[in-house]
This record gives C-alpha cells, sequence and structure tokens, in this order.
C-alpha cells in the first residue's frame, strides 16, 4: 500500500488533516477576514457571544473582537510552532548526526552538552531565555528552539548509531565515499521517516509552549496571541467565560489535529507497526 | 507400515496481494511411524506451511481451504482449539530453525523443559525434575546437574539446539517436527545434531518431519523426501530414488546446483603476491570496568596469507574463527592491533583514513546480506555511480559503465532506474557485485556473499563471479562457512579456527589430505559427503 493510502486509512488522520487545514486558512487569511488591528477596539466591552451578529464570539474587556483576536492568533501559534520546531530539527540532526556517525570522544562530548539541556526543566529554561532576551517573537521562537532540540539529537544519533554499522554503509566507505557524504546521502535520508513524525508532534508541544509564555505575560506585546487572551482573560473567568474558553478551545483544536496528523504519518511511515491495531 | 500422519489435498490460499494463488495446492504425502521425512525446496516454496497448519501456526488471514491433516486418523483441521492444545506438544513436538529465540532468556532451562509437563499436567514435582535430568542427558548435555540452572545465554547455539530438543522430547510425542533445525548451526555443530536427531528416532520409534533446503542434509537423515516448488510437489519417493534418479526436471536442476567438492582446476599462482597479511592480530576487547577485566576475543593471532591475481582464496571457518574479521581488517573497515597488509607491497596498515581512500578503489568487497547492502531509498543506478563519482569520474561516463556492468552481471538495463525492493536476493547480490566492479578493483573481497541465497540462485552467482574473475584477471577472497561452495570456487584454501590459520593448500589437497586435526573434523562434518550429486545426473543421461 503506497504511503498516501496508509495514511487515508487513518481515519484520525483525516480529522486531524481538515482541523489543520482550517487553521491554516484561517491563519492565512486573517488580515481580509478581519482586516486591521486586532488591539483595536471595535464595539462595547464584554458583548456575550451571540449578542451581536458582527462579534459572533463576542468582545473582551476593551471591547475587542474575540474572534479577529482569534485569527491573527492563530498566525501567532502556528509562525512560532513551526519555525522552532525547524529550528531545532536542524540543531538535533546535526548534533546527533555527528554523534553517532563519529562515535568516540565526539559522542561523548556532544551527549554531555545535549544532557546538560536536558537537565534543567524545559519550560523554566524557556521563561529565563524569553525574560533576559525581552519578550519577542524571535526570542520566543529561539527558547522554544533551544528547549526542544535535545530530543531530536537524542533521536538522530540512535539512528545514525545503528544504520551505520548496515552493509550498505560499509559499502559506501569501501567505494571511498568522504565521511560528509555518507551522513548526508546515505544515512540521513533513511532517518527521515521518525525524524518527520518527531517534528510533526513538537509542532504541537511549542504551540502550548508560547501559549504558556504568554498566558504568563512573557508574549510579544505586538502580536496578539492565543496564550495572551487567555491570560489576560483569566481575571475574569467567571463573569465573562467567552474570554477564556474561546482562545482554550481554539489551542486545544491545533494541538489535538496536530497529534493525529502525527499518530497517522507514525502508522503510514511504520506498517510494521500498525499490526497491533489490526 | 502404519501411516502416523496422512496430508490429503491440503490447499491453502495467499493473500490476494500475494504474487501467486495458492501457499500450498493439493498438497498429498503421508509420514509412517519410524520414519524421517524430509521436505526439501527453495524459499517460498511453502515447504514450511505444512507444519505451520499443524501446530496451528498459520497466520490469521490464511485458511485452508479444502483438504485434510489425519495424524493418527483425526483431522487436525476439524479439531477444536483446546483439543488441539492438549495435541501440541504432547503428541506433536517442534524444534524451530532460531534455538535463541525459541528459549525464554529469563528462564533457566530446566525450567523450561518442566514447563513444557506443566502446561500438560503430567507428573508430580519430583518426577518432573527427574525427568528433566534424564532428558537433559539423553540429549548428550554434559552435566545435567548443573546445567539445569542455567540461563540459555550461557549455552552455545548446538547446546541450546539441544535443550530445544529435550524439551519437544520431553512427553515422548509421535510426531517431531523439526524446521530448518541445524540452518543457525556451525557444520561440525550441525553433524552432531543431526545424528541426535536420528538416534533419538530410532530410540523412541517417532515419526519426524524435517524440512530443510540443504540437499546435503536430505541425503545424510532422510528415509523419504518430498521436493516442493512454488507450493507444489513434484516429486517424492524415497531417498536413494530422489536424490540418485531425480524425475522431475526441478529436483535434476536442483540437484545440479548442489555445490560439490569438486571440480575446479586449481591454478599455480606466480609471481609477486597482489595482496599479503604478514602476522595480522586483532583483539576485541569488550566491557570491562573498576572492578572487572575486560573480555578478550582473539579474533586474529598472527594470520599470513598471500593472494595473485586471478586466483581465488577460500577462508573458511566456523562462526567465531575470525574469518569476517579478516576479510573487514583487508578492507580497512577495522583497525588491526599490530601485522601488516600489503598491497603490490605498500602496507596499509599505517595509512589514515583519507589517505587510504584513493586507494580503496583497487579492493572491493561483495557483502552478504543482499537486503542491508543497498541502500533502500536509492536507485540501482544511483548505487551504482556513487563510487565512481566519489572517485572522480563523470556522472555521464559512470552511468555508461553502470549500464553495460548490469548486462555483464546478467540483469536488464531498465533496473538502472528502479529501486533495491524491486528485486530477489540473487538479482540484488548481482547489483552488489557490479557495484563492486564499478572500480575496476583488482582484489574483491566476497563475504559470506552467496550464503543467504537458494542453492539455484548461488550457483547462478557462484558462476558469475568465476566467469567474472576470468574475464577481469581478479583476486578473490572468498569467506564461507560452506566448504562444498569453497572446494567448487576456490584455488587455494585456508581453514580459519579461533583466529588462526591452521591449514592452508590447494582445495583439492585440503579435501582429500586433510592434515590439521580441525580441517579433518570441518570435512567430516560436512552433511551429504557419502552422496555425490554428480552421478546421480550423469547415470540419468546415459540412461
Amino acid at each position: 500500500m503506497s504511503f498516501t493510502r496508509r495514511f487515508a486509512a487513518h481515519p484520525g488522520a483525516l480529522i486531524g488533516l481538515l482541523l489543520l487545514a482550517a487553521v491554516l486558512f484561517i491563519a492565512a487569511f486573517a488580515g481580509l477576514l478581519y482586516p486591521g488591528d486586532p488591539w483595536q477596539s471595535v464595539g462595547p466591552p464584554l458583548l456575550p457571544p451571540g449578542g451581536d451578529p458582527l462579534y459572533p464570539l463576542g468582545t473582551d474587556l476593551l471591547g475587542r473582537d474575540i474572534a479577529a483576536g482569534l485569527a491573527h492568533g492563530a498566525r501567532v501559534s502556528l509562525l512560532i510552532g513551526v519555525i522552532s520546531t525547524m529550528a531545532a530539527v536542524l540543531v538535533g540532526v546535526v548534533l546527533g548526526a555527528i554523534a553517532g556517525f563519529f562515535g568516540g570522544w565526539v559522542d561523548d562530548l556532544l551527549m554531555r552538552f545535549t544532557e546538560f539541556f536536558q537537565t534543567i526543566p524545559a519550560f523554566a529554561m524557556a521563561v529565563v531565555l524569553v525574560a533576559i532576551f525581552t519578550p519577542s517573537i524571535t526570542s520566543i521562537t529561539g527558547a522554544i528552539a533551544i528547549v526542544s532540540w535535545p530530543p531530536v539529537a537524542r533521536l538522530v544519533r540512535a539512528e545514525f548509531m545503528s544504520l551505520k554499522s548496515r552493509e550498505f554503509v560499509q559499502a559506501a566507505v569501501t567505494l571511498g565515499q568522504r565521511p560528509l557524504r555518507i551522513m548526508f546521502s546515505q544515512i540521513l535520508p533513511n532517518t527521515m521517516s521518525p525524524i518527520i513524525v518527531t517534528a510533526s508532534l513538537m509542532v504541537a508541544t511549542a504551540i502550548l509552549t508560547e501559549s504558556s509564555l504568554s498566558f504568563l505575560g512573557l508574549g510579544d506585546r505586538n502580536m496578539m496571541s492565543w496564550g495572551y487572551m487567555i491570560g489576560a482573560a483569566r481575571t475574569m473567568l467567571r463573569e465573562a467565560w467567552w474570554l477564556s474558553v474561546f482562545p482554550g478551545v481554539a489551542i486545544l483544536l491545533t494541538v489535538i489535529a496536530i497529534n493525529l496528523i502525527g499518530e497517522g504519518l507514525n502508522d503510514a511511515v511504520n506498517p510494521h507497526l500498525r499490526g497491533r491495531k489490526d | 507400515m502404519s501411516e502416523l500422519l496422512s496430508i490429503r489435498d491440503l490447499t491453502v490460499p495467499l493473500p490476494a496481494t500475494a504474487d501467486r494463488r495458492y501457499a500450498v495446492e493439493g498438497l498429498s504425502y503421508d509420514l509412517a511411524m519410524n520414519e524421517i521425512l524430509c521436505i526439501v525446496g527453495e524459499s517460498g516454496s511453502g515447504k514450511s506451511m505444512t507444519a505451520n497448519a499443524i501446530m496451528g501456526l498459520l497466520p490469521p488471514n490464511m485458511r485452508p481451504e479444502r483438504g485434510e491433516i489425519l495424524f493418527q486418523g483425526q483431522d487436525l483441521l476439524k479439531l477444536s482449539e483446546p483439543a488441539l492444545e492438549s495435541m501440541r506438544g504432547r503428541q506433536i513436538g517442534m524444534i524451530f530453525q532460531e534455538p535463541l529465540s525459541a528459549l525464554n532468556p529469563l528462564m533457566t532451562v530446566g525450567d523450561q523443559i518442566e514447563e513444557v509437563m506443566l502446561v500438560h499436567k503430567v507428573g508430580d514435582a519430583a518426577g518432573r525434575r527427574a525427568r528433566v535430568l534424564e532428558l537433559l542427558d539423553f540429549v548428550g548435555l554434559p552435566d545435567p546437574k548443573s546445567l539445569r540452572d542455567a540461563y540459555p545465554f550461557r549455552l552455545s547455539g548446538g547446546q541450546r539446539q539441544r535443550v530445544v530438543i529435550a524439551m519437544a522430547l520431553a512427553l515422548e510425542p509421535a510426531l517431531l517436527i523439526a524446521d530448518e533445525p541445524t540452518t543457525a548451526l556451525d557444520v561440525t555443530t550441525q553433524a552432531q545434531i543431526l545424528d541426535l536427531i536420528r538416534r533419538v528416532q530410532r530410540d523412541k520409534g517417532m515419526g519426524v518431519m524435517f524440512i530443510t533446503h540443504d540437499f546435503g542434509v536430505v541425503a545424510d537423515i532422510a528415509d523419504r523426501v518430498v521436493v516442493m516448488e512454488k507450493g507444489l510437489i513434484v516429486e517424492q519417493g524415497t531417498v536413494d530414488q530422489v536424490l540418485n534418479r531425480p524425475q522431475h526436471p526441478y529436483t535434476r536442476r536442483l540437484i545440479a546446483a548442489v555445490p560439490h567438492g569438486e571440480g575446479r582446476q586449481n591454478q599455480v599462482a606466480q609471481g609477486r603476491p597482489i595482496i599479503e597479511t604478514r602476522n595480522l592480530k586483532k583483539t576485541y576487547r569488550s566491557g570491562g570496568g573498576l572492578f572487572s577485566a575486560p573480555r578478550e576475543v582473539r579474533a586474529l593471532a598472527g594470520v599470513s596469507l598471500q593472494l595473485h591475481a586471478g586466483e581465488t582464496l577460500g577462508i573458511v571457518g566456523e562462526s567465531g574463527s575470525g574469518k569476517s574479521t579478516l576479510g573487514r581488517a583487508i578492507m580497512k573497515l577495522m583497525s588491526v592491533d599490530s601485522g601488516q597488509i600489503l598491497f603490490r607491497g605498500q602496507d596499509l596498515v599505517p595509512l589514515s583514513p583519507s589517505q587510504f581512500r584513493p586507494m580503496r578503489r583497487h579492493i572491493q568487497m561483495v557483502f552478504q546480506d543482499p537486503f542491508a547492502s543497498l541502500n533502500p531509498r536509492q536507485t540501482i543506478g544511483r548505487i551504482l555511480t556513487d563510487g565512481p563519482v566519489a572517485n572522480g569520474i563523470s556522472h555521464a561516463s559512470a552511468a555508461a559503465k553502470a549500464r553495460e556492468l548490469l548486462s555483464m552481471v546478467g540483469l536488464a538495463e531498465n533496473a538502472f532506474d528502479r529501486y533495491p525492493h524491486e528485486f530477489s536476493g540473487g538479482q540484488r547480490q548481482r547489483v552488489g557485485i557490479a557495484r563492486a566492479l564499478m572500480l575496476d578493483p583488482e582484489v574483491l573481497v566476497a563475504d559470506e556473499s552467496v550464503s543467504a541465497l537458494d542453492v539455484s540462485v548461488q550457483a547462478q552467482v557462484l558462476q558469475l563471479l568465476k566467469s567474472l574473475q576470468e574475464r577481469l584477471n581478479l583476486a578473490i577472497i572468498f569467506i564461507t562457512h560452506d566448504l562444498r561452495v569453497a572446494a567448487q570456487v576456490c584455488d587455494r584454501i585456508g581453514v580459519m579456527c579461533q583466529g588462526e590459520l591452521v591449514e592452508e593448500g590447494p582445495s583439492a589437497q585440503i579435501f582429500d589430505n586433510p592434515t590439521h586435526p580441525y580441517t579433518q573434523k570441518l570435512i567430516a562434518a560436512i552433511p551429504g559427503r557419502n552422496w555425490d550429486p554428480t552421478t546421480s545426473l550423469t547415470e540419468r543421461v546415459d540412461a
């Protein structure tokens, strides 16, 4: 069975894909759907959902449109999630590949370095990093990338270690290929499936971390974000539930969507693992 | 003779995606008490299918479509699962190919044998323990009392297989099924296990169904033989009929492909050797901490050998003899502790990887496993051209050469753009050979390069290597555990044992007049040594 058919055979993955496509659509067309600044007061404050057809999800304390905030927040969440994951994967793959391929003291050195990052609680380190570098979209993305690369490095190292003793890699050595070329043209393509699966799940974690940072007031002041919306609404939880519930649901659905896709990818690229469900 | 087992018209369909409709079709044969029936066939012939059907080990999507398996008059396919469960182990015992995975690593061997009796609620605790000792002794294991409390990892492969046999015999079954029980074992161990199975069979008067791909083993052990091809029985009869007067063309082809200990005219090598090792030493050290000494294994204990252009040197030995280490050392895939490897007089040992890289093209390797030695993500064309490109040859001329070599190794030219998974094991091994030849090497190291192949494919690949050698004047180091293959293709043979080259000489001399006791033991253990496959075929031609 082809990859697409295996993926499509997974109903959860299709639901995830649809959800994510919807979020992507909203993020991409946020400027068209809700032109203007989401921080702008547009209506009466604390309008409950359904109170005014112009503001279907209601307005917040300062009369800002919740729906507009959600649409613009989707941009920030996805942007930070994707870019920080790409950066983390890049760092993790390079360090893991070098450690796994060369072994010996290089491996020892790189793995102790990785463990240094793994021993510090990830979120605490992210908070500290963002606080030091002043909250901005760059510093948040960077902080998330810095705390999330170690698992990738570990994974890639393990894959490289097992693949480098395989006969086709040894064949490349005997043909006279250079180590760098062996790493990137022989071994790396064979490690792509687990990397892609891990990366898809890391996007979800990154979105959660960004929301948590914004909730604590460490978000980018110029960007509307789901985490910020929940954080700002937490004092009014009982009076105006819609302020925190809608961004909360947005985070929930996006993270679930990405997790479902990751799960589907995992099953599609590792067909032999599917037997446990059949 | 009373029939113990009768298979009647057994037909098992394959899933719809498979390349043929039936795993086995219209299978009918009988097994009497007190006889050994060998089921022979190449991989994919369906030879293990009946055994699996008898033991209820068929995958859930493969149910027998029609036919019956009559065991002592009862149709096993119609029995309920509980009835079958009480029959397995008690009346039908099974021995598997890989003894290590057939044993539970966390249980002592005594407990595992006892468990068989416990499951079937046989005897009391004291009686079972006494029976375990009796069984361990019966299968020829030394010191049963202490062995009973040993864990499987402490035993050698042959000892483990003996334990598996003891388990299968615990309840004195009437039928013993052995599925390739000696394939994973060394040749001397194989000879012992075959002896044991034969002795057990005679002592207990059991019927044994012995599944194998090796005609040598058949010649040694079988009373009657069933030959299978693609799910069908092509021939069955007594061992003498099938081996010495085969009727069906497929059987004749298989027997013709069986490697036999003669045929090669030994060339007398002259001049300077192209490659030479002097006193090569390598010791593996593993483990060892603050309080324990590291474990040391001597893989090469001073190996010296010479190889001339156009000559094939066979390196023969059992697992752990250091023969693969020797090959990998010559390829510089691993370092050696001391000694010299001279290529055209230049010592390779002190060269750094980057100094040696430009010389690699002269010494190439054909690997063992055709499924692991080709990168699954690259096309055959890419696999073949990678080597020349890495050595500074333009992509276009490398591609032209690749197409030329593909036809030289007997593959279609359109293989160039296809991926390895589209090819069979034998075809992949041809790709592996083509890859090694892309760089016009002078020395080829073939490490168990035909061991993973079926006997008919093996014969083709050996033929290919031989013709390529003649055309290109290659020097080949042929590493193998199979003495019959070595005898067929090698000019000279070196026998390795525990890291030492104990004997070396022309193939004929090694076979006819082995001087070292270890070589003598190896030669004596070759399965089917009393049967000469060439006579059966020539007789037929005369008739």
